[in-house]
């Protein structure tokens, strides 16, 4: 059974927390923000660092590329804007500092998805991990809560390269006993099961993911549900195994259903001729709109209730080969 | 004030000759290239390369060098022959510009080619990436300094400008810029196609210290670098008169030169207009004692 719970802190304040503390060994970890300081938390970061954070103002092409200059001269350059000014607006500066010039920046793109509410459609991001699963050599983690955070963090900090940290900033939820280590490029097994593989990313989805199992555990359908933890590197290997053992596949994730967390896991399926069974929950083709989490997730069919819907197709059809 | 002997600036005005010579016959050698603002940075790449920066070509990764961004990366060719004389590698590399598999592509890539200190080719990118860099530096409390080469053409970007600010903002005086002020960009004039005003008065609302000079004269060239290397507190600007295409009479500020074709015939002509003034130069070094 999953104690889900609610911690004292929303994930923005654990990872300015955490940054803090990593920076206290590691003299080389400079914050840049685009205005947002206020929103990131990153404001605690500034007053405990003065001489390593720096708000560049509303110009996110340009911190990019500044973390791009840190980068070269020895720093570990931490990113902050929205995902979608951090990853929509500036993916080219993104390209030449981090891929073309093989940088070593830290991107945090806060509120991806739906996860921006009021905000509306301009600050949604439902198209950030296709874009940047797109290019070459990129990290890309959603941390599904604060235990996810604190585990990934220093591994991301330490591993050259650009990395994309999704940040549901006033995530509070969490899934994951204190205790729990996780690593890059592997994938979580959250709740074990036998007739399906529900493979879900960050908070929102995988918490759908799970209400969803135990849905469907009351109709007598055994739901394995998988934490992805990593958008890039996938876990190949388990997704492979839980695919193989379960013989169909439902993907869940704040995001498109095109380029992301579906299409990743459609292609490696595809790419092992594994023709079972598959779905995918996310966003179509469309972009958000002003609205609270909740409501959105519903008027796009993506709440556990259709997963459950969905999953239990998918077991169908199983059936049927 | 630092002024250059008589005899040291000829020998500087002939390093950029023997730039253009060089970056013609790299050029020749693959057909093409970007030919008018590869000749109108001639004598700054020769200033900074020959007199102004600091750097070990044995050691290019040397922490305490300065760093040189060409922002206008089309503009590789005129830097790696700077490069080679410099001795950052043998010059007959030059001839294997965009050749498959060479180290040397036509818009400069650090992890190719020694000597490079950043990869550049998408326009207003290298001013960030330079804004970034002189940052680090003053932060770790660093003597190097970063040069930073802009296009006109280049300065129609957004992000140029939200460097500029940056720079200004973050008192980035061990940043040094040059604008290759040679009113032509691909399509045409600058003020045909998205006027730039005045660069200079531009640059000293947002703050910079920016000095005018005439961009194929080593002594005003020469002695605005130095103004501005003096300068604290906030980061100063060249603003080069510049030729599109100087030195080589088949493009010399005439229009369409931004990336040409060159048969062997206009290599055999550009080789000779150039070599011709470097043995002029030579005779007038031979004429004077340093």
């Amino acid at each position: 059974m999953i104690n889900i719970r609610t911690s004292k802190h929303m994930l923005r304040e654990i990872n300015s927390m955490e940054l803090i503390r990593l920076a206290e060994a590691d003299p080389d970890i400079f914050v840049l923000d685009a205005d947002l300081m206020s929103s990131s938390g990153l404001k605690a970061f500034a007053g405990k660092y003065p001489d390593r954070a720096v708000n560049c103002g509303i110009q996110e092409a340009n911190m990019m590329g500044v973390a791009g200059g840190l980068s070269a001269v020895g720093f570990i350059p931490v990113v902050h804007s929205f995902a979608a000014y951090a990853v929509r607006r500036t993916l080219d500066q993104i390209f030449m500092a981090g891929c073309y010039n093989q940088q070593n920046i830290k991107i945090i793109g806060t509120d991806p998805g739906v996860c921006s509410a009021a905000n509306g459609g301009t600050h949604m991001t439902f198209e950030d991990i296709a874009i940047m699963r797109a290019l070459p050599g990129i990290t890309i983690v959603d941390p599904t809560d604060e235990v996810m955070l604190k585990s990934l963090l220093p591994q991301i900090i330490q591993a050259h390269g650009v990395a994309y940290i999704r940040l549901f900033r006033k995530n509070k939820r969490v899934i994951y006993r204190d205790d729990t280590e996780f690593t890059l490029g592997k994938a979580q097994v959250v709740r074990p099961g036998t007739d399906i593989t529900i493979i879900a990313e960050g908070p929102l989805m995988v918490f759908e993911a799970i209400q969803a199992a135990e849905k469907l555990e009351a109709q007598g359908i055994s739901a394995q549900v998988v934490d992805v933890v990593s958008l890039k590197p996938l876990d190949e290997q388990l997704i492979l195994e839980t695919a193989a053992k379960t013989g169909a596949v439902l993907t869940a994730e704040n995001h498109s259903i095109t380029g992301g967390l579906g299409s990743a896991v459609a292609e490696l399926l595809a790419d092992h001729r594994l023709g079972i069974p598959f779905g995918r929950i996310g966003f179509p083709e469309m972009v958000g709109e002003t609205g609270t989490v909740d409501y959105i997730l519903q008027r796009f069919g993506m709440t556990h209730a259709e997963i459950a819907a969905h999953a239990i197709t998918l077991v169908g059809e199983k059936d049927e080969q | 004030m630092n002024i250059l002997s008589q005899h040291r600036s000829l020998e500087l005005h002939r390093a950029a000759e023997f730039i253009r010579l060089h970056s013609m016959e790299a050029i020749g050698s693959c057909g093409a290239g970007h030919v008018g603002g590869v000749l109108s940075i001639a004598e700054l790449t020769a200033l900074l390369y020959q007199e102004v920066l600091r750097y070990d070509p044995k050691y290019p990764e040397d922490p305490a060098r300065d760093r040189v961004v060409l922002s206008k990366g089309h503009c590789g060719p005129a830097l790696y022959a700077a490069l080679a004389l410099a001795g950052f590698f043998p010059m007959e590399e030059l001839l294997t510009l965009n050749q498959n598999g060479s180290s040397l592509p036509s818009h400069c890539n650090m992890h190719k080619t020694p000597g490079i200190d950043i990869g550049t080719g998408s326009l207003g990118q290298g001013a960030s990436l330079a804004a970034g860099m002189a940052l680090g530096l003053k932060k770790r409390s660093s003597a190097s300094r970063v040069f930073l080469i802009l296009g006109d053409g280049e300065c129609n970007e957004g992000q140029v400008w939200e460097a500029v600010l940056f720079a200004a903002h973050q008192q980035l005086d061990n940043l040094i810029a040059y604008v290759d002020v040679n009113k032509q960009q691909l399509d045409g004039y600058t003020e045909d196609i998205c006027s730039l005003g005045d660069l200079r008065s531009k640059f000293e609302s947002f703050g910079w210290r920016a000095i005018q000079a005439d961009g194929h004269n080593i002594d005003e060239l020469h002695n605005a670098t130095q103004e501005i290397l003096r300068e604290t507190g906030r980061p100063g600007i060249v603003i080069m008169d510049t030729v599109k295409g100087k030195g080589w009479s088949g493009v010399d500020g005439k229009p369409g030169v931004h990336h040409v074709p060159i048969s062997s015939e206009q290599l055999e002509e550009a080789r000779k207009e150039i070599t011709h003034r470097i043995e002029s130069l030579t005779a007038q070094l031979e004429g004077i004692h340093d």
